[in-house]
């Protein structure tokens, strides 16, 4: 059985008159353990499916499965020891008036742990981040340290499901490849679920077994990571979203052939 | 700096603090460093320590008792002297002394306004941006009744309600200025509430109540405490306005807008008394001014030009 | 052949605290018609060199050089009229978000007509049509609409492309482009390329690609100068950056995950501090 399930998910954001149909009936199923990627361009609507799994977009259609659970339209507190998420701008998802430790204990604080001090050490220690760093605030970090921070915060309640929304598209690709590398080795020690939005096939080439790729709010193409590499899209989207993948030269020589 | 001091120094402003207090110092002092570089702030803030100042040691500074009056046959209305710094006024009392403890007022309906206009402001704001929909509509139509009206007018009305005096002229100035705080924290929040931070906050599972009181209102705090301190000019001077009036402070309380009242009848032969009283409301409203000017500039970073 | 741009020991120095900082440490290079790419990672300079070029570093910064050449003009004695002359004249620049570099509350159309009208002294009909013929340049699909529309209205590829018909109205012979598609989905992105491409091959525009997008830029330009802290620590054509000799520049290139699949975990970047030296 799949640990997440998703069925004919929809969301509608409203506002006054105007309705915007960010996603049109998407359907898909994470097995526990496996790495699910999300790939599209901007306004495809790939990031609001992970939202509204969390709850912070407006589901109107659709259910939503968890363990074979129906998650109810107020998410339990329950939920979020089992599903947390990391967002793509370092710069914005880090409160700018609370130090490391304070991000890190207050998840812990809300769901009464009691052992705060070792946890919060260790969550540092897990992602590559040593005690020097508890104390600071995020003006004092970098941007590949602070989405290492977001991770941290994200995992310390150890959740099962993981969803990574560009988790490394606001960094420098020497960074990327070190949080990249970070995100596959805890996925690997901790048996996570990874459901992994970008618009950058190689990243998600690298990351995921499994893919969707999305246009318009509409699911175009499953794939799998051996198709994926093999080049073998079906549909003419997808081909394209390839063909550009290749950097300008190659993009110009395959219109032209 | 001297020797003694860099290593406080290095520890204060460290890349890498070990505990949280060092972390809060730290930021506190970077915060001070770079309000200190502010000329006019500082005199500001020198201004408004020597009101504090002023007020706490009253007793000692003023030379004669403030509501009794001297021999009213010789010390009547006499002029700036050694012996009066700021002249007598008609009960012949000393006004260097009354202006003295009059600052014991101003900074009584100061602090009180403060106390009780920004708490309500960033309750109401904070609320309202959160979680928009109809309570934002009820609290902020009620926040606009009160901005509806001329805050002297609507002070005055209060104080004729309740009475005059002085508890009651803060009571209304109290009343009648949160309103622009709530404003100014609604618009704040209503930018914060749609922040990453706040969604990964509520993907912790944080109560709203835990994201209003640790999450927003710290981020909101800052830019009311600079409208705060810019709006005291206008509290005192409502202060005064309303003791002009004969609604604020009771004679023969030495508030400085009743001794200007008290003054105008002889402005042209005795100029010092409703003058003195008049340079210290503008000193300390300057005070206040500079004061929120260096605020701004270090609290708020979209104000960096 | 005359080099278009020249550049020699160029230093940027921002004061600080601790006193002045330089964030670019004697960078020189000259071209000509061609498609230049600087490439670098955030912080290593490559946009202040680009600001630089057109006297626009920001205060309190200061940027001093031995030789800023352009086309036999010393760009470090040029008047304010010279400025004016060359600035949106001769030398244009694209900034990364067309949202910071259009005026909101102007339309699209009136930015371009006064844009080629200040330069060119021409006629409101005249400068109507070059813009129209501009916007169809950069591919829009409906120009005439894209005139009357304010920036807000057009979506990030549109925005961008409206922003590149701005800096091409009046014809450059120099164009400085800082990130001009990272903002944009990669579809769009290779449309922009398109329209850029043509540019030098057609009209012998100069230009001068930032970019931090490594493979980006060597599947664009003709030479790639690859910067580090503040310096250029390897100049290479664009087609043989994979035989790249410098340390850093084989670094960026293996750390970037592959469609085809690569090594796991995928090979960092280990910083030598001799580099930065």
């Amino acid at each position: 059985m799949a640990l997440l399930d998703i069925k004919d998910l929809n969301v509608t954001f409203s506002k006054g008159a105007e309705r915007v149909h960010a996603v049109r009936g998407v359907s898909f199923a994470v097995a526990e353990g496996e790495s699910y990627g999300i790939v599209g361009e901007s306004g495809s609507g790939k990031s609001t499916v992970l939202r509204a799994i969390c709850g912070l977009a407006p589901v109107t259609g659709g259910t939503i499965r968890i363990d074979g659970q129906q998650l109810a339209d107020d998410r339990r507190p329950d939920f979020y020891r089992k599903v947390q998420m990391v967002f793509q701008d370092p710069y914005a998802s880090l409160h700018p008036r609370h130090t490391v430790d304070k991000v890190l204990s207050e998840p812990l604080a809300i769901h009464g742990f009691s052992d705060r001090e070792t946890r919060v050490e260790q969550a540092l220690e897990d992602v590559g981040l040593g005690k020097g760093f508890r104390f600071r605030y995020p003006h004092q970090l970098s941007g590949g340290q602070r989405q290492r921070v977001a991770i941290a915060r994200a995992l310390i309640l150890e959740p099962r499901i993981l969803l990574l929304d560009e988790p490394t598209s606001a960094l420098d690709a020497s960074i990327q490849a070190e949080v990249l590398n970070l995100l596959d080795r805890i996925r690997g020690e901790r048996g996570l679920t990874y459901v992994l939005v970008s618009h950058d096939l190689s990243v998600v080439a690298h990351m995921c077994e499994r893919l969707m790729v999305m246009q318009h709010g509409q699911a175009v193409e499953e794939m799998t990571r051996a198709s994926l590499q093999s080049r073998s899209a079906t549909q003419d989207y997808t081909r394209k979203l390839l063909i550009a993948s290749l950097g300008y030269r190659a993009a110009q020589e395959e219109q032209a052939s | 700096m001297s020797v003694a001091d860099t290593p406080r120094r290095e520890w204060l402003l460290s890349d890498q603090p070990t505990s949280r207090r060092q972390a809060r110092l730290g930021q506190m002092y970077r915060t001070w460093l770079a309000f200190r570089q502010n000329k006019l702030a500082m005199i500001g803030l020198g201004i408004v320590l020597l009101l504090v100042l002023v007020a706490i040691f009253a007793d000692l500074i003023a030379p004669y008792d403030p509501l009794i009056s001297g021999d009213l046959r010789t010390a009547r209305l006499v002029p700036p002297s050694w012996d009066h710094l700021m002249g007598t006024d008609d009960q012949a009392r000393d006004i260097f002394s009354r202006v003295v403890h009059g600052s014991r007022l101003t900074l009584m309906v100061v602090a009180l306004v403060a106390i009780i206009a920004t708490p309500i402001g960033l309750l109401v704001g904070t609320t309202a941006g959160y979680f928009g929909g109809w309570t934002d509509t009820i609290l902020m139509r009620i926040t606009d009744i009160f901005l509806a009206f001329p805050r002297l007018i609507l002070a005055l009305a209060f104080v004729a309600a309740l009475g005059p005096g002085i508890e009651n002229a803060i009571i209304a100035i109290a009343i009648t200025s949160w309103p622009p705080y709530a404003r100014l924290a609604r618009a704040e929040t209503l930018t914060i509430r749609d922040t990453d931070y706040i969604a990964a906050i509520r993907l912790q599972g944080a109560s709203s109540l835990r994201i209003i009181s640790g999450h927003v209102v710290p981020l909101c705090l800052s830019s009311v405490i600079i409208r705060v301190t810019l709006d005291m000019a206008g509290i005192i001077l409502t202060a005064a306005g309303l003791g002009f009036l004969g609604l604020g402070a009771q004679p023969p309380q030495p508030e400085w807008g009743a001794m200007i009242a008290a003054g105008r009848r002889f402005l042209l032969d005795f100029w010092w008394v409703a003058t003195m009283p008049g340079i210290a409301i503008f000193t300390v409203s300057l005070g206040f001014n500079l004061l929120g000017d260096g605020l701004r500039d270090v609290l708020d970073p979209k104000g960096r030009g | 052949m005359t080099d278009l741009l020249n550049v020699k020991n160029l230093r940027i120095a921002f004061p600080s605290r601790q006193g002045p900082v330089e964030v670019v440490r004697g960078v020189s290079f000259a071209m000509g018609r061609e498609r230049l790419g600087i490439v670098g990672e955030s912080g290593s300079g490559k946009s202040q060199t680009g600001r630089a070029i057109l006297g626009l570093t920001p205060p309190p910064g200061k940027a001093t050089a031995d030789r800023l050449e352009f086309d036999g003009t010393d760009l470090r004695q040029a008047t304010k009229a010279q400025w004016r002359d060359i600035r949106g004249e001769r030398i244009s620049m694209v900034m990364q978000d067309p949202k910071f570099s259009l005026n909101p509350v102007m339309t699209i159309g009136r930015q371009l007509t006064e844009t080629y009208r200040t330069h060119r002294k021409a006629t409101k009909a005249e400068a109507q049509e070059r813009g129209l013929e501009m916007l169809n340049a950069v591919q829009i699909r409906d120009p005439e609409r894209v005139m009357n529309a304010y920036p807000h209205e057009l979506s990030g590829g549109m925005g961008q492309r409206a922003m590149i018909a701005m800096m091409l109205v009046t014809e450059p012979e120099l164009l400085i482009a800082d990130e001009p598609t990272s903002a944009l989905d990669v579809t769009v992105q290779i449309e922009v390329l398109r329209i850029l491409d043509r540019l030098v091959s057609e009209r012998g525009m100069g230009l001068i690609f930032i970019s931090h997008d490594l493979r980006l830029v060597s599947s664009f330009c003709d030479r790639v100068l690859v910067m580090y802290a503040g310096q250029v620590v390897e100049e290479v054509k664009a087609t043989e950056l994979t035989r790249a000799k410098h340390p850093y520049t084989k670094g960026l290139f293996n750390c970037l995950p592959k469609i085809e699949g690569g090594e796991r975990p995928l090979p960092t970047l280990q910083r030598d501090e001799a580099w930065a030296l």
